[in-house]
């Protein structure tokens, strides 16, 4: 009997157990994998994906020599990393101001309010900004009665970014700290009490004591963040898109979508879509490699 | 913990007067934030029941004024509204049911030690966390499938999400001791009993934290609609709302004269109906939150400890 017929038969069970995931990540997920080869091809419907011609890089070629392509890269880049820099170091801020409230249940209150946002949806959040930044909205009722003039934020290309932004600041950061939170939940009190004797100030024990014990979390964080810098999500931008601010809101992901479903050129746009799945693994590893180096650290 | 902290936080030597400016500062700036974050929340909430001309001319900022429900009564007889949010508690449930059942059955093996090639299967996980096929190839698999159009694609897609296999085998691992099967096998019990006679009952946290995300990701989703449906008696809820929320905004933006007044009478419904239609979209899950807020917390905390 060899060593596989063996392993089966003692555990038979716990493979077959593995088999719903195991099919569904092969036709959804390794098939799709072995659909991309239509970069390389020329797609037609009827030939299906086996059977449409190779035509080499063309498809690429025509991706980097088209005129959108550069700016779209860049767009995605800008808005990715405004993302990161501004979203990276708010949750750990929270984390830190909410762990050292003197009020135990004022804490617990700031913690459900600010998780709650993450629970709405991107279809409602993006609504929600369409309502209170319109021309007659609340923010512009506000900026009037300052004497400002009222502005089309969801307009304008101008204010894009600073909306995409800020609105994932409002969803997201409540839900984001709760990691630093479990970390912080394990600082031990004995350090505070022994800071105290010796004089150290509230302020100082937060910055001595609380945040050096969330460092290596918000390692692994800032690792997840840059690796994923590419694969900046279609959901809320596509919402966000109007003909004004196209310029500036047409990223990889929507324009993927529709180069390939609405103008139906396949193969353009799965040569687009390799393009960006491409340098996101490769970002990741090297993001990654580099944390292991240099605070031991790693994914994998 | 942080109670215990709190509890040390020694009463006996008194805050000195830096402390106490600390203190001050850091309340009202919570304060603060808090109300920020509750605002948009709270305004959307009393414009569905104002009077809508009220809220366009921009005096609704506080609270409500002229109550109305007639938005909340446009809304209910708008068959959209019903149809979708049908489909939504549809593919909630079935996907839901679907994805936790098969999750979890693949996590537990993966728990377990004496798996052979328990590491390149789960590899063979893993992987697909770091590279996928991409839109374009993922929508012609599914459409040769020929689940393009129907509604099995908004239950299947999805179904493994390998984050969350993760956080659930770190849960097995941590929680369920590994010679605990040995001591079931000897009692004739094989692996398929022993995770559910044994692992599912202790597993109600993980189960809760599972059902929980996703939940919320079939309630919230429209992404894979938009792509894969276009019927519209199969839409879920969240391509209504976009219906209703954001196309008639961003038309709004591109002046066409021939379509004014088609365009006019259709925001004028909109805006009657679109915060009433918010408020309906999101307060089931707003209001199941803070009953199973303790969960996302510990899905979190199971999910860190293996980082």
């Amino acid at each position: 009997m060899t060593k596989l017929q063996h392993a089966l038969r003692r555990n038979w069970g716990l493979y077959l157990m593995l088999v719903p995931a195991i099919v569904y990540l092969i036709v959804f997920h390794y098939f799709p994998m072995y659909g991309v080869t239509i970069a390389f091809k020329d797609f037609s419907a009827r030939l299906g994906i086996m059977g449409s011609p190779w035509v080499g890089l063309k498809h690429f070629t025509r991706v980097f020599t088209s005129p959108n392509f550069l700016p779209i890269v860049g767009n995605t880049l800008v808005l990715s990393f405004y993302q990161l820099v501004v979203t990276f170091p708010l949750p750990i801020l929270l984390a830190l101001m909410i762990n050292s409230c003197f009020s135990k249940r004022l804490g617990t209150v700031l913690k459900n309010i600010t998780y709650a946002p993450y629970f709405i949806s991107v279809v409602v959040l993006v609504g929600m900004m369409f309502i209170m930044f319109a021309p007659r909205g609340v923010f512009n009722q506000i900026l009037v009665f300052f004497g400002a003039q009222p502005r089309l934020f969801m307009g304008e290309e101008q204010y894009f970014r600073h909306m995409f932004v800020f609105s994932n600041v409002w969803q997201t950061t409540g839900w984001s700290s709760i990691i630093y939170m479990a970390a912080l939940s394990g600082v031990s009190p004995e350090l505070h009490e022994a800071a105290v004797v010796d004089g150290a100030s509230k302020l100082r024990r937060v910055i001595s004591i609380d945040l050096p014990m969330i460092v290596p979390t918000a390692a692994i964080i800032l690792t997840l963040n840059v690796g994923g810098v590419m694969s900046l999500g279609f959901e809320k931008a596509y919402l966000m898109q109007t003909p004004l601010n196209i310029e500036i809101a047409e990223i990889l992901s929507t324009y993927v979508y529709k180069k390939g479903l609405l103008d139906i050129d396949y193969s353009y746009a799965a040569a687009v879509g390799l393009f960006n799945n491409v340098i996101n693994l490769v970002l990741l590893s090297a993001v990654n490699w580099f944390s292991r180096r240099i605070t031991k650290s790693s994914l994998w | 913990m942080t109670e215990a902290r709190r509890g040390a936080n020694p009463n006996r030597i008194k805050p000195t007067r830096g402390d106490r400016v600390y203190d001050v500062i850091n309340t009202v700036l919570l304060v603060v934030l808090g109300l920020l974050v509750l605002y948009p929340l709270y305004f959307v909430l009393i414009a569905s029941i104002s009077n809508p001309d009220a809220v366009n001319s921009g005096k609704i900022i506080f609270y409500p004024m002229g109550v109305t429900f007639e938005g909340y009564q446009k809304l209910f007889e708008d068959s959209r509204i019903w149809i979708g949010y049908r489909n939504t508690i549809l593919y909630t449930v079935v996907g839901t049911t679907l994805n936790v059942s098969i999750t979890l059955l693949a996590a537990y093996p993966l728990s377990r030690t004496d798996l052979d090639g328990r590491k390149y299967i789960t590899f063979f996980f893993l992987f697909t966390m770091f590279f996928n096929g991409g839109l374009i190839p993922t929508f012609l698999v599914v459409q040769s499938l020929g689940l393009y159009n129907t509604p099995w694609v908004l239950v299947l897609l999805g179904a493994v999400s390998v984050y969350n296999m993760l956080i659930a085998r770190s849960f097995f691992e941590n929680s369920i001791p590994q010679d605990l099967h040995e001591a079931a096998a000897i009692d004739g019990c094989g692996n398929i009993g022993f995770f559910f006679r044994i692992v599912l009952p202790l597993s109600k946290a993980l189960i809760g934290v599972m059902v929980i995300y996703y939940g919320v990701t079939h309630w919230n989703q429209y992404f894979n609609a938009l792509i894969y449906v276009s019927k519209r008696e199969y839409q879920p809820l969240q391509m209504v709302l976009r219906e209703i929320l954001i196309q008639n905004s961003a038309t709004q933006m591109a002046f066409d004269e021939s379509m004014m007044e088609e365009l006019l009478r259709r925001e004028r419904y909109a805006e009657l109906i679109k915060y009433g239609v918010i408020v309906v979209a999101s307060l089931p899950i707003l209001c199941v939150y803070p009953f199973v807020q303790k969960y996302f917390e510990k899905g979190v905390m199971i999910g860190a400890v293996k980082g």
